[in-house]
């Protein structure tokens, strides 16, 4: 594979801009890098990521964008980014909840985690709830076997949860998203 | 040129040592603590930040050192702190939360007086002295005889085995390098951290009487400065859950700081790629790793120095050299571990394997699930390339060498070579037939080597220690060790490495500490979504890629799951094919289609609707899938169906004919009913029942209206008098 080659496109100066204002400066740089890479292709899974990592999810006009910045068919690139587990096509919840499904999990009762999660915020998984502060999904496993079960809540990664403990740990985050905002 | 690695190298040792020894004062006390994913999600974070308040606060900032290690892997007992004072060992804390950390510091590090409720597995009481024979194969042939069990008659005759609380044949203690010569065996005496060597009956004799009896080290004998043995116990000290352990792989996780080259280099790192630059014979590595029998540790066991040897002859100017660090096996975390703990040895490693088969540049593919992992081998990367041990002319040998990440981004499948080589080019993450095998046509087409993180850990030992020494610490077919991640129902849950061939009844009762709650062990499984469930029968078999495979099972990996009584085979069987069928990347029809039609039947059969037909199709539906799946995913896949199918035919039978769980754990084929003589009539299960079918005044017994429960189980839950039973 060679350096892109220069876009055919009639407008290609506005294309352009219009794909950089929507990835942002630092993107546009980090894609700029990659394009002069020996097999720029190969990284347009490391500018995915990146632009998850600033936007928290992949929207459609970032994937077109990234097609017209790497200039690799935006069908590759919606292909590649539907195949992948860790890539989220929609907006995700300010807390998301991902309850770990590895096999010492289940084992130690992460099934039952997740029904008194769906119990208590009242959505199913892979949804958010109607204020958009819990979404709910399964993770795969997590690689802390030992201390199962398992959840995180974005980050932070909770050990040993219990059923029973799960409005206490509901009521933290939501306390903490209305001191966050006033 | 080759003066000049040498040359080199030593330089980075001593800087080494300068920088190390500057950091701890002779009389300073040590303070460690561990930093990995694990760790951290069980509280350590917060144990660190106590403890630099608390060392700010007493203004002994420069008596009291603060270190961050890896994990040594005792999961159930983390977090893990380790306290040394000067001259002494270092006394391991469990569980160690804000509260503990105050009297920690308080009592033990300024005080000097260890807090003994804390200490890790206190239960297991510390004696007057502990024995430990090394019976690894070079000493137990050498030494003719069964020296323990000759110590042991000894000590009676002498009237001496008051003083000795245990004697231990124990794995071994990796000190066979400079005492290759002549006759020897390996004895250590606990707590005294004394090694002696033993030639004949003789020494033992000296070793009771002026030791054991007289109190007074035999100086003769004793083994001086070895890398493994000198460190054996600031390295662990709980070695009731290590004496059964070889620590290869893991030699340095949980020991040194792995964000620190110069501790790693302290610790003889980089040792063996020097070596190997200067002796500048590429043929040399891949016979030394041949002869090693080391074989590939992410599960598929293909010979290491094969695979190394085949991508060395391949005709290319450009060759290429992976790390699949894709773990991505529910239950598994030894890749993780060692990324996390000691990622030097596994870029060295790499480094060395590249230069092997003659590529310059090299590639860890890492789960973007494991952010601290990439973290620290992104340091590693960067350190090495400041100290000329990556990037052009290594260690001024002419040798070019670099790395980078690749971030998996969450498929399964990735783990399988020709998937992952597709990902690293930025595409969809889907398999191709092989041959051509990737030694041949890899990535862009290159002759490319791909193996596993746990491998690369083990080639720099190898190059050190010798082939020869690596091969007899495992069985004949298979060198070395393996790490397992141990977890499920048993006690201690944790990282647990291994030689190859030891049984797994020593791995889950003797390291592991058995099944909790004295329950009865049903089932060992080994090797993930892609292995088998191992019942009872088969705890004697020794661990290995062979064997397993013979039982119908896998090595995977190295996650192995303890399952008890009450587990339901055909539900974990359901677990697995779940697994498997959400990550089919749907290519190749046998495994995409196969696997959701078995799905449905396993689905009909815990749902109570299975019949006895049920079964054969499954097992027709699984064979064919195991022959005619385009990769190792697929064929696979039908593994944890056909081995419980197998060894549990009876679970099946009871769905399909009787309606029935055994295991009480298909929702749909349960009864809740309220045991008379128990109940108090507290109306608990009354008011939390969703669809209120319990009916019963208060004080009086309560009943459960069949036909309108849900069998959601809240009712057990919240009986505190047990008297709700799953039927």
């Amino acid at each position: 594979m060679t350096h892109p080659t220069p876009a055919v496109t009639d407008h290609w100066d506005q294309v352009r801009e219009a794909a950089e204002a929507v990835l942002g400066d630092e993107i546009v740089e980090y894609i700029r890098t990659a394009a002069a890479q020996p097999e720029p292709a190969s990284e347009l899974i490391s500018v995915l990521h990146k632009v998850q990592a600033r936007y928290g999810y992949l929207d459609t006009e970032h994937l077109d964008a990234v097609a017209q910045l790497l200039q690799v068919p935006a069908a590759t690139v919606s292909g590649v980014a539907t195949f992948y587990h860790f890539f989220r096509l929609n907006k995700p919840a300010r807390y998301s909840i991902s309850v770990c499904m590895g096999t010492a999990c289940y084992v130690k009762g992460a099934d039952k985690v997740v029904n008194r999660l769906q119990e208590e915020l009242g959505i199913d998984i892979g949804e958010t709830t109607s204020d958009g502060l819990f979404g709910l999904q399964q993770a795969r496993c997590l690689g802390t076997c030992g201390l199962a079960p398992v959840m995180m809540v974005n980050d932070d990664v909770l050990s040993r949860v219990t059923p029973e403990a799960i409005p206490a740990i509901l009521d933290r985050y939501a306390k903490q998203s209305r001191q966050d905002s006033s | 040129m080759a003066g000049r690695v040498k040359e080199l190298y030593r330089e980075l040792v001593e800087r080494a040592h300068t920088v190390t020894s500057a950091a701890q004062h002779e009389d300073s006390t040590v303070i460690q603590v561990g930093n990995a994913t694990c760790e951290n999600a069980a509280g350590s974070r917060e144990v660190l930040h106590e403890f630099r308040k608390y060392i700010a606060a007493s203004g002994k900032e420069d008596r009291i050192v603060l270190r961050e290690t890896g994990c040594t892997g005792r999961c159930s007992c983390e977090p893990i702190v380790g306290v040394t004072r000067p001259g002494q060992t270092m006394v391991k804390y469990q569980k160690v939360d804000a509260e503990a950390t105050h009297r920690i510091f308080t009592q033990h590090v300024l005080e000097g007086h260890p807090v003994p409720d804390l200490l890790l597995d206190a239960q297991m009481g510390t004696s007057p002295l502990k024995l430990l024979f090394c019976r690894s194969r070079r000493c137990a042939d050498s030494m003719q005889g069964d020296y323990a069990e000759m110590c042991r008659e000894k000590l009676a005759d002498a009237g001496l085995d008051y003083v000795v609380d245990d004697i231990v044949s124990a794995n071994c203690f990796g000190l066979c390098r400079s005492e290759m010569v002549g006759r020897l065996g390996h004895l250590m005496v606990l707590p005294d951290k004394v090694v002696y060597r033993l030639r004949n009956e003789a020494d033992l004799d000296t070793i009771i009487a002026q030791h054991i009896q007289g109190g007074r080290i035999v100086d003769t004998l004793r083994i001086g400065d070895e890398p493994f043995s000198g460190r054996f116990f600031e390295m662990y000290g709980d070695v009731a859950f290590f004496n059964r352990q070889d620590r290869i792989a893991l030699r340095h996780s949980g020991v040194i700081d792995p964000e620190s080259l110069q501790e790693y280099i302290a610790e003889d790192g980089y040792q063996a790629l020097a070596a190997v630059l200067e002796r500048d014979d590429p043929a040399w590595v891949i016979e030394q790793v041949s002869r090693s029998r080391l074989r590939g540790r992410g599960g598929g066991g293909y010979p290491t120095g094969t695979k190394w040897d085949m991508a060395r002859k391949a005709q290319a100017d450009t060759k290429y050299i992976i790390c699949n660090a894709d773990e991505g096996d529910p239950g598994a975390f030894m890749d993780r571990s060692m990324l996390e703990g000691d990622p030097f040895s596994v870029l060295e490693g790499l480094t060395i394997g590249g230069y092997a088969i003659g590529a310059r540049k090299g590639f860890f593919y890492i789960r973007a699930e494991y952010p601290l992992a990439i973290k620290r081998i992104q340091h590693a990367i960067d350190q090495a390339r400041l100290n000329n041990l990556l990037g052009p002319d290594i260690l001024g040998s002419g040798f070019d060498f670099d790395v980078e990440i690749r971030l998996g981004a969450g498929a399964f499948v990735c783990g399988e070579e020709t998937a992952l080589i597709h990902s690293i080019e930025g595409r969809r993450g889907e398999p191709r037939i092989r041959p051509p095998y990737p030694t041949e046509s890899g990535l862009w087409g290159k002759p490319t080597v791909i193996n596993n993180v746990e491998t690369f850990a083990n080639i720099a030992v190898v190059c050190d220690y010798g082939a020869d020494w690596f091969a007899n610490i495992g069985t004949a077919e298979s060198g070395g060790t393996k790490v397992f991640a141990l977890a499920g129902k048993v006690e201690h849950t944790g990282m647990v490495e291994v030689p190859m061939g030891m049984t797994l009844r020593e791995i889950v009762f003797e390291i592991g500490g058995g099944v909790p709650d004295g329950k009865e062990l049903k089932a060992v499984q080994t090797g993930g979504p892609a292995g088998g469930c191992l019942p009872a029968k088969w705890l004697d078999l020794p661990v290995d890629f062979r064997t397993l495979g013979e039982a119908g099972s896998i090595m995977g990996s190295g996650g192995m799951i303890v399952m008890d009584e009450d587990d339901c085979m055909v539900d974990i069987a359901k677990f697995f094919l779940v697994f498997s069928q959400d990550e089919s990347c749907g290519k190749c029809t046998p495994c995409r289609e196969g696997s959701r039609r078995m799905l449905e039947i396993l689905e009909r059969i815990t749902g109570g609707t299975g019949t006895p037909q049920d079964l054969d199709n499954l097992e027709r539906l699984a064979i064919l899938m195991q022959k005619s799946s385009l990769c190792g995913l697929g064929r696979a896949a039908p593994n944890p169906v056909l081995s419980t199918l197998r060894e549990f035919r009876d679970e099946y039978l009871a769905h399909v004919e009787e309606q029935r769980c055994p295991a009480h754990r298909c929702v749909a084929l349960l009864r809740f009913q309220i045991d008379p003589e128990k109940c108090v009539g507290c109306t608990a299960c009354a008011r939390n029942c969703p669809v209120l079918c319990i009916q019963g005044k208060a004080k009086q017994v309560h009943e459960i209206d069949q036909s309108r429960c849900i069998k959601c189980g809240r009712c057990v839950e919240v009986c505190r008098f047990s008297a709700v039973d799953r039927l």
